[in-house]
């Protein structure tokens, strides 16, 4: 009897203290929310801020614009630079219309058939293929058995195929995002499947397949391993004549002088990932910057 | 002999007297989704052109189906199958070789939720003639104007034609939506509870002009209610659980209605 006025007590306690953490489970759960934010982040500032410190001496008008010396050594990265640019370009040329109309198919016309599942489980197993065996895949097909040799157009449609299924996932995404009623209202006017696509649909999804091509292409512009069988050069102070010539590339050469060049200068190293860092996030800004344009223009 | 034939002359002239000839005939038509979902059972209808037809009747009795068979709408939806016919000024548009495109210029359609285009006010309404051809600007403003007026919205908009037709309020979005159908220059309008989600004012407007409208065209509406029906109807079809149960003037249909099932609908007794 005489524990009554204790359980009594503990009871109030037990109120009081659920009531207390319910608020402090709340700020609990935020915390954790902003330390994971701050683990994700973190390491992209350290990244950057570590290569732009120890990089950002070796940049100069002669390091992008100059040809590489005295076993790259010294001088600059100018035909590495151009190199990318042409592949990132040679890329786009080949990934573009096919992801694109592959999309188009998929989302616009494909029926829900075995034939379709098959290519969706084709494209989702693509983007999962290691990018070495792109890179072995191109040597076989492109500069061994299509005779294109080691060129910047055996390195495009290697890197092509690799880029295809990011560009067709966004692109089929960003059709399927753009609402029905606007293609039954295309419909009801008269138009025919393809005009509804073609004037209504894509305009729509633009900015979204737009940001999944620079996305794909950033990626196609940062590999090394599918180039280094199928058109990058080790040392090439010049730049190519035609798309049947090798070419250096950024990535590439980055690989080359941190592991393959004795006595290479570390800030040559670094300035060397800096550049290749500046190449790939512009592509990253230029994609939000799109992105974010159409978006304020969207009416839906 | 002759007596005969002048008297069957004069029923006939009576006859046409009476009604032109109708648009739109349901001949025996059934129709099925995929799921097995009977929609519509053996519906005779006769839609007649220059008068308001309404289809009404409790939700999800195949009013929107009757409605989006007469432009072949429904070809969208996969498994579905039809039978009896549909015929449009005599002949069946479902027949092998119609032109569906075409036959959707004839007969165009306003949506219960306004959905303008995203593009321009002009350029929603120039959309449909563009995909058909056309390509005069002197013609092509001309029929931005005339459709514009007969929607009455030529008023409220003719100084922004230029703006997102999203920009517009709802029921100027909806005017929009049915200018846009008179722009194709149709032969006849379906309207698919057009002011669900307009307010009392836009609602009248949107009702006034479908008075206009029926001088030119074959008028026919889903109503959003059975107010609605009373108000705008000619004609009037009562279409209960896939069947049509009754149909006639709408003053005879809403004042002596002959089934039972109607006058118990139309009193509010069920739906």
């Amino acid at each position: 009897m005489d524990d009554f006025p204790a359980g009594e007590a503990v009871r109030t306690i037990i109120v009081i203290a659920m009531k207390i953490s319910r608020q402090i489970r709340q700020q609990l759960g935020f915390a954790l929310l902003g330390i994971t934010t701050v683990i994700v982040v973190l390491p992209i500032l350290l990244l950057v801020g570590y290569i732009v410190a120890q990089g950002a001496s070796a940049i100069s008008w002669d390091f992008i614009a100059a040809m590489p010396r005295d076993g790259m050594r010294a001088g600059g990265l100018w035909p590495a630079i151009v190199g990318t640019l042409l592949l990132t370009l040679g890329t786009a040329v080949f990934a573009v219309p096919v992801g694109v109309a592959v999309a188009v198919y998929l989302a616009e016309y494909a029926q829900d058939t075995l034939l379709t599942r098959i290519i969706r489980l084709a494209i989702v197993n693509l983007a999962g293929v290691p990018s070495v065996v792109y890179g072995l895949f191109g040597l076989g097909l492109f500069v061994i058995f299509l005779q294109f040799g080691a060129s910047i157009l055996a390195g495009s449609l290697t890197l092509a195929i690799m880029t295809l299924p990011v560009i067709i996932s966004t692109a089929e995404e960003a059709l399927r995002a753009v609402p029905q009623s606007f293609r039954i209202v295309s419909l009801s006017l008269g138009g025919t499947k393809w005009q509804t696509v073609r004037r209504v649909v894509l305009p729509q999804a633009l900015p979204g397949v737009l940001t999944g091509v620079i996305l794909g292409l950033e990626r196609a512009a940062g590999e090394t391993a599918p180039i280094l069988f199928t058109v990058a050069a080790f040392f090439l102070p010049r730049l190519p004549q035609s798309i049947f010539d090798q070419t250096m590339a950024l990535p590439y050469h980055l690989f080359v002088i941190s592991t393959q060049v004795p006595g290479m200068p570390v800030r040559i190293q670094y300035g060397t990932a800096l550049v290749l860092l500046i190449f790939v996030l512009s592509m990253n800004i230029v994609a939000a910057i799109t992105r974010s344009r159409f978006r304020a223009k969207r009416q839906w | 002999m002759r007596r005969m034939d002048e008297w069957a002359n004069g029923r006939m002239n009576e006859f046409t007297n009476e009604r032109m000839t109708e648009k739109f005939l349901f001949d025996q038509v059934s129709y099925t989704y995929e799921d097995g979902i009977r929609a519509l059972r053996d519906v005779n209808l006769s839609i007649y052109p220059n008068e308001i037809t309404t289809i009404f009747g409790p939700a999800g009795g195949g009013k929107s189906t009757l409605l989006r068979l007469l432009n072949r709408l429904n070809d969208l939806i996969p498994g579905r199958r039809l039978e009896g016919r549909v015929l449009l000024d005599g002949e069946d548009i479902y027949a092998s070789g119609v032109d569906v495109h075409a036959l959707r210029r004839r007969v165009g359609m306003v949506f219960a939720t306004p959905v303008p285009l995203p593009m321009s006010i002009r350029q929603n309404l120039t959309y449909g003639p563009e995909l058909a051809g056309a390509r005069d600007r002197a013609r092509l403003d001309e029929l931005v104007e005339s459709s514009l007026r007969a929607a009455a919205l030529w008023d409220e908009v003719k100084d922004r034609l230029d703006e997102p037709g999203a920009a517009l309020s709802g029921g100027q979005q909806q005017r929009l939506c049915l200018a846009r159908t008179l722009a194709l220059e149709p032969e006849a309008i379906l309207l698919d509870e057009p002011t669900s989600g307009l307010d009392p004012i836009s609602t009248a407007k949107v009702e006034a002009s479908l008075q206009e409208l029926k001088q030119r065209y074959t008028v026919v509406i889903v109503p959003h209610s059975v107010q609605q029906a009373a108000r705008v109807a000619d004609h009037a079809v009562f279409v209960l659980q896939g069947e049509l149960v009754e149909e006639g003037s709408a003053e005879q249909l809403f004042t002596k209605p002959r089934d039972q099932r109607t006058e118990d609908y139309i009193t509010g007794r069920f739906g």
